[in-house]
């Protein structure tokens, strides 16, 4: 399980590059959208960010690569490694700082951290406003001449100061300044110059890291630096001068060094913050609203409720708002249909068009308005800082599965897409929790689902269509939660890593940003519809009408006959036809899919679908078939991810047998003991 | 001034300085990196008695697993 680093693929020498760092919440992602006018989701918890994202300066085409979010960097999970791994590997020319200038105190460690790394910085003091509205002073000017940097005051979410960050880190490339240093007191600096000259005479050690860095970090027993070391030719001497200072430094305090170099930053910080910040008021005062709301939000008793109404509201909420939408999608569709068939006239190519495309994307798309909304609340949720909420009121619960409260957020990601969820494990510190996580989100209903659980619930649980919904996902979690169990058993036993999160303040998220960020995620789905569902849904279709002469989408044409073949694998759980099994089949591509097969397997659209399935479907088979679907393998993008996260096919194949083995058992389970129950 | 104790015991609305950190290398490090450094006063924000703690620290509120809040030992003021 890795993160094998690889540089980025700019052509341009990197230190023509401008990185983008900062905590978590410091509006990062603001001010990079603001840089480069491309549209990132910007969320009010920590781990938005993931990966590195690139763009270009709107102004003169320099390339901006936007960093996770990391309080520091100690890469201590793989988001900050990501960061810390860009910084000193690609040596970006100049490195913008976004500290939330309101927890001035706090961002600072970050800040330093990167000038001891030897980065050209300049430090954005974002949420300008709320250090005004906090009645608190800060002398941006002086904090400028300490640091000997630039330093730039702005409100990015009002676009304050933006031009004038661009104009400072450009004019940064050419600036050249005497290494910044912390004084670490006179036993620890003795220590350090001595590491300094023994890694200076490393031929290659000297050359990747700045040498006075290194020898810092090592005595902080930074494990990654400390395994290199281990790993690296000819370090011997080395090993033996940072086992002498750590030595003779275990004799002078009784603390650990890694302490006390953590505390001089802080005493150095400390000084700064007196010389530039003036409190005119009690800042607890301002955090006051944050505090009251989560007075309610955070209760022992009332917690666990508000989050669950919370979700069930979103639930019920999805039909009857998609409802007011829907009709408008089909009836685009049925116009384009009429309009093929006006243009095409009758034959192949426009029963490729009708049959084919049509009918499936169509089907596909008839889910979309449920889809936006579903988006619209997580969006919300993202936005208004609840989020970080939810993972709070979820730890005591996470923990009695062995993982911790951090490790929600990536499931509660998954109802959207599986594809980020899996990407979000990433703020999680700790292999085995990562591990977990990533293997159990699949389980929950992601959004590409929904458009099978629409179809039969619209035809089968007409009356209670909210709460069969709520069910199914409620289905989801439950085998997560005894899958996560079972992992940590028998896959990844030990205790759960201890939970640590910054709860941000809340911010009401205005209209345009939940939307704008909603649009985003949907949009996916629909050029996923528009590419990667149409070329399934054509391969469907050619699979249909081959070989030549066979009746359009019956059993003797290709699809047909491995339908056919498969399908009694299936006829246990309630759906032995050969058009349920090829339609499992391609929902491996996405799971969209297995509607718009369906649809052109029965050679109907959206609405003729509905009819045939009220006639050959019974209800307790639908569900059976809705269970399967939610619980059978990932579809291809997240196996691509879990590959790509876990640097092994392994898990992928672990992760396909699982689920299908679990998928059969539970559709198993449901159908027959549907049956005993006297349903049918 | 009272006697040393484990942050998790730190009743709501109580200010304290940290004087301890126990545990692992990397858990302490993160510990540092979140603003709980030796000598920095915080304040409990939140305790249930069970599941985590809400701690305000450096003019931002975190939250901290039970298992994390035994760690700390703090001195309340």
């Amino acid at each position: 399980m890795s993160l094998a680093y690889e540089p980025s693929k700019y052509t341009e020498p990197f230190n023509k590059v401008i990185a983008l760092i900062g905590n978590p919440n410091t509006g990062k992602t603001t001010i990079f959208n603001a840089l480069t006018g491309s549209r990132q989701h910007v969320g009010n918890w920590p781990g938005v960010t993931v990966e590195k994202k690139e763009g270009k300066l709107l102004s003169n085409n320099i390339p901006v690569v936007d960093l996770p979010g990391t309080y520091s960097l100690g890469a201590y999970s793989e988001d900050e490694l990501v960061a810390r791994n860009y910084i000193l590997y690609d040596k970006p020319g100049v490195v913008i700082d976004v500290v939330d200038a309101s927890n001035l105190k706090r961002n600072m460690y970050l800040a330093i951290q990167l000038l001891e790394m030897g980065s050209n910085l300049v430090l954005a003091l974002n949420m300008m406003d709320e250090v005004q509205d906090n009645h608190m002073e800060i002398n941006h000017e002086k904090l400028s001449k300490l640091l000997n940097i630039p330093v730039v005051p702005m409100t990015a979410a009002k676009k304050k100061g933006i031009t004038e960050l661009v104009s400072k880190a450009c004019a940064s490339f050419t600036n050249t300044k005497e290494p910044f240093t912390i004084d670490y007191g006179k036993e620890i600096e003795k220590e350090i110059s001595a590491l300094e000259n023994v890694l200076k005479m490393h031929p290659s050690l000297s050359k990747k890291y700045p040498a006075r860095w290194l020898a810092v970090k090592l005595l902080e027993e930074d494990s990654y630096l400390l395994e290199e070391l281990e790993s690296a030719h000819n370090a011997e001497k080395i090993k033996n001068a940072l086992k002498t200072a750590q030595d003779n430094l275990k004799s002078v305090y009784s603390d650990d060094v890694e302490t006390i170099i953590i505390e001089k930053r802080y005493g150095f910080i400390e000084g700064i913050m007196k010389n530039v910040v003036k409190k005119n008021k009690n800042i607890e005062e301002t955090l006051s609203f944050s505090d009251k709301v989560d007075k309610i939000v955070l209760n022992r008793f009332l917690g666990i409720p508000i989050f669950l109404v919370a979700m069930w509201l979103t639930f019920q909420l999805t039909f009857p708002i998609g409802d007011i939408f829907i009709g408008y999608v089909e009836t685009f569709f049925e116009w384009l249909g009429v309009l093929a068939v006006g243009t095409f006239g009758e034959g192949l190519l426009s029963s490729l068009i009708v049959d084919g495309i049509l009918n499936g994307v169509g089907t596909v798309m008839a889910a979309l308005p449920y889809i936006l909304f579903l988006f619209f609340a997580i969006s919300l949720l993202e936005d208004s800082g609840y989020m970080a909420r939810a993972a709070y009121i979820m730890d005591r619960f996470m923990r009695s599965i062995g993982l911790q409260g951090k490790a929600f957020i990536p499931l509660l990601m998954g109802f959207g897409c599986s594809v980020p969820a899996v990407m979000a494990t990433r703020t999680l510190e700790d292999k085995k929790d990562r591990m977990i996580t990533m293997l159990v989100t699949p389980l929950m209903s992601c959004s590409a689902r929904l458009p099978v659980y629409i179809l039969f619930i619209s035809v089968f649980f007409a009356e209670k269509r909210g709460l069969v919904l709520f069910s199914i996902y409620l289905l989801g979690i439950v085998l997560a939660i005894i899958m996560a169990k079972i992992f940590k058993k028998f896959l990844f036993p030990g205790e759960p890593t201890p939970f640590v999160m910054e709860l941000p303040p809340y911010r009401i998220p205005t209209m345009k940003a939940t939307l704008m960020h909603m649009w985003e995620k949907s949009s996916a789905f629909i050029r996923k519809a528009g590419t990667l569902i149409t070329g399934a849904i054509i391969l469907i279709w050619a699979l249909s009408v081959f070989p030549a002469g066979v009746e359009y989408a019956s059993q003797e044409s290709l699809i047909g006959r491995f339908g056919s073949f498969i399908a009694p694998i299936f006829a246990p759980l309630g759906f032995g036809d050969w058009k349920a099994a090829s339609s499992l089949v391609f929902g491996l591509l996405a799971k969209e899919v297995v509607v718009g097969t369906l649809g052109v397997l029965n050679g109907v659209g959206e609405e003729g679908l509905a009819a045939i399935i009220a006639q050959t479907w019974s209800p307790l088979a639908a569900y059976s078939y809705m269970v399967l679907v939610l619980t059978y393998v990932p579809c291809l993008a997240v196996l691509g991810a879990i590959k790509q996260e876990t640097n092994s096919w392994k898990w992928v194949g672990f992760i396909v047998m699982y689920t299908l083995i679990l998928g059969w058992i539970t559709s198993f389970l449901v159908y027959q003991g549907g049956l005993l129950l006297g349903f049918n | 001034m009272s006697k040393k104790m484990p942050l998790g015991f730190l009743e709501a609305g109580k200010n304290a300085t940290i004087c301890k950190v126990l545990g692992g290398n990397g858990l302490r490090t993160k510990l540092g990196e979140m603003g709980f450094a030796l000598g920095t006063s915080i304040q409990t924000v939140r305790n249930d008695g069970t599941g985590p703690v809400v701690i305000s620290v450096m003019d931002s509120r975190v939250a901290l697993g039970r298992g994390m809040a035994q760690k700390i030992l703090v001195q309340e003021m």
